[in-house]
């Protein structure tokens, strides 16, 4: 399968072939499946990926419910982040407090010319004000875009007279687009805040026995509402998510909840990180996508409590959804088994999705992440040997103390080590390579001249990326789907997740359409001529 | 639905809330995908080419492809010089493009980069060009960017020269490619040579082959766009997306600009063919006589539906006067218009539309939002919203049905292939229109007044 790689990177030039050898990778062919991640994209080059403030305002903060956000900058920025990520909510109330959803709404400072020449911090106070006395919001959140700090405006220090001036909650994220390389950038700088600003600051205690908070799950296609559904059925509170259809109300009291579960590794990780300093609460790493993925994830939660009659409901719940749903799984394994599929989405998905294609017999030939780092690849191990560049270096990177009231041990270093004996990893993420066939490709930060060629040579049934690639990779005949925004259908988190994707994935491949692309014309001679002598 | 709107109007001057504008770099994107074999390319940070190449995928269904000069830190402090060079040499080495049109962003304005002067120091191969525009996002709108990219390609492009043809230059507007098609199908018939710029036609609607192009049959071609001096008038349609090219190739090349409002309605297509007429001499075909009047024919039928209705209509600024002129010739009340884009002759424009037929109580306004136009409409409600998508939560905050028209519409499929413009434009403008109202009649209506003949 080399040969597929070289064949690929031999078209560079000398240059972006340096840079790019790194990137992409067949499994199994060094003894040491390493890759390199998080790294520049080189200019020019038709990359997927996108901004610091697109990780920090679109992915990570975006679907908070409760805050009310001000994209401090020129309208474009702010534009596009509304509602164009599906990360579902709905305003509730929860003991009493209600969590009114503000997700309708875009809010931009639109910053004009004299904003950049004289500064915008002035327009920033003026658009507070506004949105206090308009929507008085619990709170708001500000987020910076480019031209923000080149200027200099003090966000920080206007959130401070924000809250003095209204009494409400306001944090400043500066998360300009040019930082670092990626999303990933800006899911940092987001994790930070949330654990320095909200993280602590509830008290209000989870009601039941066993509560857990959802890290890295943003309610797309309403997939946190299907995890937080079987959870309750196997009679565990969910404290808060990070952040799908959450709100400031409930993740100021996350430091209360006695697990976290972590679903996407790559944006939330500090967070995960920070509360096991912080606060002692272990994480584990789960998988709700998949049926397989998901009774392993519910399984390994149970051991986490240890609790027989837990673990019993957890199994009973388990054999019930895989019931439910066992004769639709079986037609659609018939259906699909054997096809096979590439995957590039962020930075998580990517591993996710390939459980997931595993129920149903689809080989991944190709996987590639957006802008995940080495841990998301290889697992956690390698964190120690990854060397901070000059660009993540620019991210800033918080150390948490105890807490004083709140650091608390669930487990005795006993109780973890015989979890360990039983498989149950704590605070660790395996990554992607461990699960992948011998000879599959990865790609890093995987451009559009790549997508095409790998598609040409490996001719994947399905290809799941997101819409900049979608109608690329269509147009030349394979079905392309997108794990971003599930092409609008969805949850596919869960059991009943698992046969809603399946089945639009059979849609996908069956659409009659895919038969009529050839013309009649252009399978017929054009002329059609007779032999001399004949009639 | 929008619990927080409410109809009490608060003063703002600061905060922004549910915009009807997007920024520069997506249009000048847009106008740069309509020249054949051009790669649009963004100098700024990824994140603004990844939202533009988004938007404009999610509006056509079609790819977008452009590139960017990819910023980091660094290149926000040291300048982004050696990003477009190496992009340059990446983009012509791999992409392979015949031009590469450069668009600036917020970053690289508020950092200064002189693009003149770095593209001066970029080798470019021997065949192949290399154009800029600047497109500062913290002024204008994605209208102002597209017309800026036009211009760019004008000022880099097109050529002085004595030697005139009968050539016709024609600026179509933020239209969609089911637009220009229209346009060149009238400007065919009526016997009209021209170049049109852009042309996005057979780009972002390219047919479904089986095999992906990356420049696919559409677009302007670039000598074309060199000869545009030779042409003996330009047709600008549009007042913000297309005058101010026009202008711009008056004072480059001395050709003459014909301004013209958007063909949409009647009487802007009967202007629009006339002047086809008097640039060709030619006589106005029987058959787009004919579609003129099974539209006026259509409009008398659909009357009762459409008379007196007070519609609300919001987007591009000249879209929204093009959709305005027609609503008022099917004797609709346009009781709101508003676009997010600055420019004071939208509400010039507009109140000359509404004392045109006498209209009273209508607003127009410019630099305003969907946020404050809701409000009006809590106050003052209307029967019909048109517009793009973004106005679908008040639509049915307020359940009244959403006719969708003009630019981005995320939420639909096949709009972009269909005409607004001309005749035929205005026949589907009507069953739009009409079919909104009476479905809405239909679901809404006391079960015994449903009727099963209307």
């Amino acid at each position: 399968m080399s040969s597929v790689r070289d064949h690929v990177l031999d078209q560079y030039n000398s240059r972006v072939y340096k840079n790019r050898k790194e990137h992409v990778i067949t499994i199994g062919e060094k003894e040491s499946n390493e890759v390199v991640a998080n790294t520049r994209t080189i200019p020019g080059i038709i990359t997927q990926r996108g901004c610091c403030y697109a990780g920090c305002k679109g992915v990570v903060l975006g679907p908070i419910k409760d805050a009310l956000i001000i994209v401090h900058g020129p309208i474009g920025c702010s534009y596009y982040a509304w509602g164009t990520r599906r990360h579902k909510a709905e305003s509730d109330v929860r003991d009493g407090e209600e969590a009114k959803s503000y997700l309708e709404y875009c809010f931009s400072t639109d910053m004009q010319e004299s904003d950049i020449v004289f500064g915008g911090e002035k327009k920033l106070k003026q658009a507070i004000t506004e949105a206090v006395s308009i929507f008085n919001p619990p709170a708001i959140f500000i987020c910076s875009t480019c031209p923000v700090g080149l200027i200099g405006d003090d966000i920080h220090a206007v959130a401070k007279w924000a809250e003095e001036e209204y009494g409400i909650k306001c944090i400043g994220f500066s998360c300009e687009g040019y930082k670092g390389v990626s999303q990933s950038a800006g899911h940092h700088i987001a994790n930070n805040q949330l654990i320095r600003y909200i993280i602590g600051t509830g008290d209000k205690k989870p009601k039941k026995q066993y509560s857990v908070n959802i890290l890295g799950e943003y309610n797309i296609g309403g997939d946190g509402w299907e995890v937080e559904r079987l959870l309750r059925r196997c009679g565990i509170e969910v404290v808060s998510v990070f952040t799908g259809g959450t709100s400031v109300r409930d993740i100021k009291n996350a430091h209360l909840a006695d697990l976290n579960l972590v679903q996407c590794h790559r944006s939330i990780n500090y967070v995960a990180d920070m509360m096991y300093e912080k606060y002692g609460i272990d994480w584990i790493k789960v998988n709700f996508i998949g049926t397989e993925s998901c009774r392993k994830s519910l399984t390994e939660i149970g051991e986490y409590f240890g609790d027989e009659e837990l673990k019993k409901r957890i199994q009973e719940v388990i054999t019930d959804e895989i019931l439910n749903n066992a004769d639709e799984m079986q037609y659609l394994k018939s259906k699909l088994k054997g096809k096979t599929a590439a995957l590039y989405v962020g930075g998580s998905r990517s591993h996710h999705y390939q459980t997931l294609l595993k129920d149903f017999g689809i080989r991944t030939v190709l996987a590639g992440y957006e802008f995940a780092h080495r841990d998301d690849y290889e697992g956690r191990e390698v964190l120690p040997d990854i060397k901070p560049d000059a660009d993540s270096k620019n991210i800033e990177s918080i150390t948490v103390e105890q807490d004083k009231k709140y650091y608390r041990v669930y487990l005795t270093d006993e109780q973890k080590a015989a979890l360990v004996e039983k498989g149950v990893k704590l605070n660790y993420y395996e990554g992607m390579f461990k699960e992948m066939e011998e000879g599959s490709i990865i790609t890093d930060d995987l451009n559009h001249f790549e997508t095409e060629e790998f598609i040409n040579i490996l001719k994947p049934d399905v290809f799941f990326s997101g819409i900049k690639d979608k109608f690329v990779v269509q147009k030349g005949g394979t079905l392309c789907r997108q794990l971003h925004s599930y092409d609008y259908s969805g949850p596919y988190a869960g059991f009943q997740g698992a046969v809603s994707f399946g089945k639009d994935i059979l849609m996908g491949l069956s659409t009659p359409a895919w038969g009529l692309v050839r013309a009649p014309w252009k399978k017929v001679p054009v002329l059609s001529a007779t032999l001399g002598g004949e009639e | 639905m929008l619990d927080f709107t409410t109809n009490e109007i608060k003063e703002r001057s600061a905060l922004r809330v549910n915009p009807a504008k997007t920024c520069q770099p997506v249009g000048a994107m847009y106008a740069a995908l309509g020249v054949h074999k051009c790669l649009p390319h963004s100098h700024g940070s990824q994140g603004c080419c990844a939202f533009h190449r988004m938007f404009l995928t999610r509006h056509f269904k079609d790819p977008a492809m452009a590139s960017s000069s990819s910023f980091t830190e660094g290149a926000s402090v040291f300048g982004g010089g050696s990003n477009l060079k190496v992009a340059s040499k990446n983009i012509f080495d791999i992409y392979k493009p015949d031009i590469i049109a450069v668009h600036t962003t917020c970053l690289s304005e508020t950092i200064g980069d002189d693009l003149n002067a770095l593209i001066t120091d970029i080798e470019i191969p021997e065949g192949k060009y290399m154009v800029h525009c600047n497109t500062p996002s913290y002024n204008g709108s994605h209208i102002t960017g597209f017309s800026n990219m036009i211009s760019g390609f004008i000022n880099y492009l097109s050529v002085k020269t004595d030697k005139k043809s009968d050539k016709v230059c024609v600026f179509p507007g933020f239209v969609n490619p089911g637009d220009m098609r229209e346009y060149k199908r009238l400007l065919t018939k009526l016997k009209v040579p021209f170049t049109m710029l852009p042309d996005t036609s057979g780009v972002m609607d390219s047919p479904m082959t089986g095999k992906f192009e990356m420049y696919p049959k559409g677009g302007t071609k670039i000598d074309d766009i060199k000869q545009l001096g030779e042409c003996k008038n330009s047709i600008a349609l549009g007042k913000f997306a297309s005058e101010p090219s026009g202008e711009v190739l008056k004072r480059k090349c001395g050709v003459e600009p014909i301004n013209l409002p958007l063909p949409m309605g009647v009487d802007a297509t009967d202007k629009f063919i006339m002047t086809l007429q008097e640039l060709s001499k030619e006589e106005v075909p029987s058959d787009i006589e004919e579609e003129r009047g099974q539209l006026v024919d259509i409009m008398i039928d659909i009357h009762p539906y459409t008379y007196g209705k007070k519609v609300a209509i919001y987007g591009d600024p000249d879209t929204v006067l093009g959709i305005a002129a027609f609503a008022l010739e099917l004797g609709m009340i346009p009781k709101y218009m508003i676009t997010g884009t600055p420019g004071g002759a939208f509400e010039r424009l507009g109140k000359e539309l509404l004392n045109r037929y006498a209209m009273e109580d209508c607003v127009v306004k410019v630099e305003s939002d969907l946020f404050e136009l809701h409000q009006w409409m809590k106050n003052d409600p209307v029967d019909l919203m048109i517009g793009g998508t973004h106005g679908k939560a008040v639509a049915r905050a307020e359940g009244i049905p959403l006719v969708r028209m003009g630019f981005p519409i995320i939420d639909r499929y096949i709009h972009s292939y269909q005409p607004l413009v001309g005749y035929r434009g205005a026949i589907r403008m009507a069953e739009l229109i009409t079919n909104a109202i009476m479905d809405y009649q239909d679901s809404h209506c006391d079960e015994k007044d449903l009727e099963m003949v209307m």
